[in-house]
């Protein structure tokens, strides 16, 4: 594919930045893009801002974040929803070849609004809303549908919390960064059975931009590209009655169709790194193996064996994932921004050896909608 | 920032987003309210293609992309999909913890329902149990005309 990132920036993550509003935090991001691309505001010729009303607080709130997203005069569009659907958007307008750069923003002021209100307005009203179920809740279903069709335990789940929340140890943009063990998880408080505290992502303040061109721009400039080799999104039913929630079908779906664009046949073996939507302990397992980066029911036992740790075979989310800071909207961008850095050799205390990497968002409720990006050094 | 921030007190501004709404449940559903309500009846839909049956009722077939034609009883048994258990009080919970939290497919139906499950010490519930519908006392066209579901007794 003829395109590539060629900027990212981020902002710290953290539970509440009290200190700067939405638009401080996409500036922030913003210029640290521009910076990052050796570019000025001058040189994007269009933006993608992702954001969600009900998280702002705010109606129409894609056009809020403009100005500190540089839209003033420019063509400008929007998404309601993850930040990699968004920069899948983008990609699509570079390859058009009516744009040359395109700059995707995506802010999370979770402090402000209350999450469980929130994602509760995602039910539908008529048949769900009034029951009172929000994300957490509805995700424990999920897990436990998950792990009692494949065996994966309690302990496996909390794996996945000590591996990411050690790696945020070397993340200095994480809210989380923690040296805990599986008993310290399993003895939080059980928040819905069967996920505990430790089990489930933080609320989180956060902005994250990344800059998309097309391949003759990236010819003009220095800034050190990522190439974009695949990208793929897939959705399932919007009742989670109408789905099969132990299985990632979507996911299934849009990584196949990513790989195949990428020339992958067997991810496990030709994936380096994967920062991938772990809002949950368990979902960090399933999306591994929805993904084809571990066999189906075995990514828990993967995961004991060391091989997703950051110096196993296949480290993933070395930055510490969502569970170490879960800016919703932004969290997927902060992926690809993250294995952007990987795949530069620029991550600092978490880098891997890496030459090829997933990012990997989602949108919905127990993972409804996922989008994958195949990312890699050489064009 | 700058420098000429640095040091100020960050104010915070409290308010709220409070719009009342009102959703027409549609023609579909209102039958299956009504119903649930007047006969305590269950009804799902039927595909004409596929011959698979929706409750909680579609007017449309997800899988066909056809519209339901026929009215079927369900239930009012069926199995436990899967479940939660929740024991924080989080925000959006309209009753006191433990609430429990099911996905129950009726008996002839292809889809699972969202309900309460209660009658039931929460350790004891499993995947595949069998459990009914308990109809509330108080009239409603609504999802809550069903009370919640409890073990076949």
């Amino acid at each position: 594919m003829e395109a590539a990132i060629i900027g990212v920036g981020m902002t710290t993550i953290e539970k509440c930045k009290v200190g700067e509003t939405y638009a401080d935090m996409a500036w922030e991001a913003v210029n640290k893009a521009l910076n990052d691309a050796g570019l000025g505001i001058e040189d994007i010729d269009n933006v993608i801002t992702t954001s969600s009303d009900f998280w702002d607080g705010r109606t129409i709130s894609c056009m809020a974040v403009g100005d500190a997203s540089g839209v003033r005069y420019k063509n400008c569009s929007a998404v309601e929803g993850d930040g990699t659907f968004g920069a899948a958007y983008a990609l699509a307008r570079s390859l058009s070849g009516d744009y040359k750069t395109t700059l995707v923003t995506a802010h999370s002021k979770g402090s402000e609004g209350i999450s469980s209100i929130i994602t509760n307005a995602a039910f539908d009203p008529i048949y769900e809303r009034g029951f009172g179920m929000d994300m957490i809740s509805a995700c424990a279903m999920q897990a436990r549908a998950y792990m009692n069709a494949t065996g994966t335990t309690s302990e496996q789940l909390a794996l996945v919390s000590c591996k990411n929340h050690k790696n945020a140890k070397d993340n200095p943009y994480a809210q989380l960064p923690m040296d805990i063990t599986v008993k310290d998880v399993l003895s939080s408080e059980m928040i819905a059975d069967p996920l505990h505290k430790l089990d489930c992502s933080p609320v989180s303040d956060g902005s994250c931009a990344v800059i998309i061109a097309n391949a003759d721009f990236v010819k003009k400039i220095k800034a050190k590209p990522v190439w974009i080799k695949g990208v793929a999104f897939c959705s399932d039913a919007y009742f989670m009655g109408d789905r099969d929630l132990s299985k990632a079908k979507a996911l299934e779906e849009a990584a196949k169709k990513a790989y195949s664009m990428a020339g992958i046949t067997n991810p496990q073996k030709e994936i380096n790194v994967a920062e991938i939507y772990d809002a949950f302990s368990y979902q960090e397992l399933m999306w591994l193996e929805g993904l084809g980066l571990a066999d189906y029911g075995k990514a828990g036992l993967m995961l004991e064996k060391g091989l997703f740790n950051r110096d196993g075979k296949l480290p993933v989310n070395p930055s510490g994932g969502l569970l170490s800071g879960h800016p919703v909207i932004a969290a997927g961008l902060y992926r690809i921004a993250e294995v952007v850095l990987q795949l530069r050799g620029e991550a600092g205390g978490r880098q891997v050896d890496a030459k090829r990497g997933v990012a990997h968002g989602v949108n919905g409720l127990c993972g409804q909608s996922h989008c994958v990006w195949v990312l890699d050094k050489e064009k | 920032m700058e420098d000429i921030f640095k040091g100020i007190e960050p104010q915070v501004h409290k308010s709220q987003i409070s719009v009342p709404y009102q959703w027409w449940a549609g023609q579909t559903a209102s039958i299956f309210f009504i119903t649930l309500r007047d006969e305590k009846k269950i009804l799902g839909t039927e595909c004409p293609q596929c011959s698979k049956v929706f409750c909680p009722p579609k007017k449309t077939c997800p899988f066909c992309y056809v519209d339901t034609k026929n009215w079927k009883e369900v239930g009012p048994k069926g199995k436990v999909i899967t479940y939660t258990v929740v024991y924080r009080q989080l925000a959006a919970l309209k009753k006191n913890i433990p609430v429990v939290f099911g996905l129950i497919q009726l008996e002839g139906s292809t889809n699972a329902m969202l309900h309460y499950i209660e009658e039931i010490e929460p350790e004891k519930i499993s995947i595949g149990m069998e459990v009914e519908a308990v109809f509330a006392d108080e009239k409603k066209a609504s999802i809550h005309a069903i009370s919640h579901f409890r073990p076949v007794q």
